[in-house]
């Protein structure tokens, strides 16, 4: 089950939309999200949805991995159709059987709001899906940077960011090993009531928990001695350019806005 | 007196001075060391090894002597200029990866310090190269075997060009192979940089490559001296907590079943070379 689900992960590929600037895609992602208002009636939707699968088709990801990866966002998203249909009660009277009456302005809506969730979360997945953690990170730190000037800790908060990323796969590798040591004493989490796996987790926690401290005072020592002593006058190894393809993507973007905004009513 | 690279000057450090009951952790220690020089620091578990790294690149101060590092006193002025020319290896390979990939952890010291970008991008790789490390720079660490990583680790401390590398128990927690792996890194580069190194181990058998070992026993340094001086020791150090090498430990096993070994030996080499001219003899 979680090896499917594509939420948050990172498919590594070489596509148009893997190349762009990370900077350019996370502020794709937000006008996006801003734009996606615009829309209000079958046309504007319409263009929305042939747009995100434009975008979908040119990130090379197959449509159908995206949609077998993000099942329980459908669930929530047939969900969603559902109370819309059931409660919107304005329009003609479309259906009426037994005690579920459903109005044409029910229907609209269900279509319109389920569309709208979707395209948000294909955008947003597809952010996630061609970029890696660390450039996200690199690209929320730059796109952050003026905030420094109220005294935002920008660097440390991307440090932060960066450092926990790297440090998942190794806690996970500990958390496995502490499991089978609690296994191996009689510990058993994989059955019994509730009650019992929460108490069962306790002494998995614990260790987790020391050893992260230790290792954090040992990251902290060996960051010390390489020199760190925060982001003033640091310098950056990875670097991001901005092609003319990102500046493309944004003006596709207002393009986009444009049209919405003609078919508006 | 030349006081060298580096030298401790009657130093003596302790965890808690307000505690009247805790003894130092170091005490009264001094020594010197020359550029190019190999050093092991050697001892038993809280002897005081860590510590002394710890006060050589200013993560401590002494409470009492001097340290003083390519002349200068450590200071907390001269404090980051140092940390520059000097690099450090810690034990475990997992809790000194600060980057995402191989390339980015390497450049990490390079990074704070300013660096430009061009010249970062060369030495990074000048820096791989040395370790032999250079096809794995998009690597992440969960994919590198823990020897890597203590490479890689090595390549981070030396991508400042620094003239001295402090391995603090780099090699005990790897297997075999990690350990040749790293042992062959730092002889190499000794050879081909001339750096200096100060090793510090348990592992006696890795001393016996150094120049001059240094024995600490609860905080004070016992003795110093070339590996054979040191080694005559036998079982004064033994009763230190130290093992000694094998092959010296089978040469005493020999002697005391009566065979007739002339010399001592430290490596392995030695004593098979010994034990076929004996044989032949006899
Ligand atoms: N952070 C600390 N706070 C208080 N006491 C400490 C601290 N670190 C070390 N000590 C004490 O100082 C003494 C020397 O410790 P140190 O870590 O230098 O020994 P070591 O020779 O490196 O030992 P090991 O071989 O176990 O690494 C020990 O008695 C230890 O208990
Ligand atoms: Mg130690």
């Amino acid at each position: 089950m979680m090896e499917k689900m594509i939420f948050g992960r990172f498919i590594p590929g070489d596509s148009l939309v893997h190349r762009m600037d990370p900077r350019a895609k996370i502020l794709f992602v937000f006008l996006f999200i801003a734009i996606v208002f615009v829309a209000n009636n079958a046309i504007g939707y319409a263009i929305l949805l042939g747009f995100t699968l434009l975008v979908v088709f040119l990130s090379k990801i197959r449509l159908y991995f995206l949609i077998n990866g993000l099942k329980p966002v459908f669930i929530l998203l047939v969900f969603t159709f559902f109370l819309h249909l059931f409660f919107t009660r304005e329009g003609d009277l479309l259906l009426s059987i037994w005690v579920i009456d459903i109005y044409e302005e029910g229907l609209r809506q269900g279509i319109f709001i389920s569309t709208r969730f979707l395209v948000l979360v294909f955008i947003t997945s597809i952010l996630t899906l061609t970029t890696s953690p660390i450039s996200i990170t690199d690209g929320i730190e730059i796109l952050l940077g003026p905030f420094k000037k109220i005294k935002l800790p920008v660097h440390e908060l991307a440090l932060m960011m960066s450092i926990s990323l790297r440090f998942i796969p190794t806690l996970m590798d500990e958390t496995g090993k502490i499991l089978k040591a609690q296994m191996a004493r009689g510990s058993d989490i994989g059955s019994g009531p509730m009650k019992e796996r929460v108490k069962a987790v306790v002494p998995l926690l614990i260790p987790l928990f020391v050893s992260a401290f230790k290792r954090a005072e040992d990251l902290a020592t060996a960051m010390e001695v390489r020199g760190y002593r925060g982001g003033e006058g640091r310098t950056r190894y990875r670097q991001l350019n901005w092609r003319i393809a990102d500046t493309l993507s944004l003006v596709l973007l207002a393009g986009l806005t444009a049209i919405l905004w003609y078919f508006r009513t | 007196m030349n006081s060298g690279i580096l030298s401790f000057e009657n130093v003596t450090f302790t965890y808690n001075a307000e505690d009247e009951k805790v003894r130092p952790a170091v005490a009264n220690v001094s020594f010197s060391i020359q550029q190019g020089e190999w050093i092991a620091l050697v001892g038993h578990n809280g002897s005081g090894k860590s510590t002394i790294a710890k006060l050589m690149n200013g993560l401590l101060f002494p409470g009492e002597g001097n340290v003083k590092v390519m002349g200068q006193a450590m200071t907390e002025e001269t404090l980051w200029e140092i940390r520059s020319q000097m690099g450090m290896v810690f034990q475990n390979p997992d809790n000194q990866f600060v980057g995402a990939t191989v390339q980015d952890d390497v450049a990490f010291a390079l990074e704070n310090n300013g660096v430009p970008h061009e010249i970062m991008v060369e030495r990074v790789h000048e820096a791989l190269s040395q370790v032999k490390m250079e096809d794995y720079k998009d690597h992440e660490p969960h994919h590198l075997s823990g020897g890597q990583k203590q490479r890689v680790a090595i390549a981070g401390a030396l991508a400042m060009r620094p003239k001295l590398l402090i391995l603090d128990e780099a090699t005990s927690m790897l297997d075999p192979q990690g350990r040749t792996e790293v042992i062959e890194t730092i002889r190499r580069l000794r050879e081909s940089t001339g750096l200096t190194v100060i090793s510090i181990t348990h592992d006696l058998e890795e001393a016996a490559l150094a120049e001059r070992i240094i024995v600490m026993n609860q905080g004070r340094k016992h003795v110093e001296g070339s590996p054979t001086d040191v080694f005559k020791r036998g079982n004064e150090l033994t009763e230190m907590g130290l093992d000694l090498p094998f092959a010296m430990r089978m040469t005493h096993l020999l002697q005391e079943a009566g065979v007739n070994l002339q010399e001592e030996h430290m490596t392995d080499d030695e004593l098979v070379d010994e034990l076929w001219k004996f044989y032949s003899k006899a």
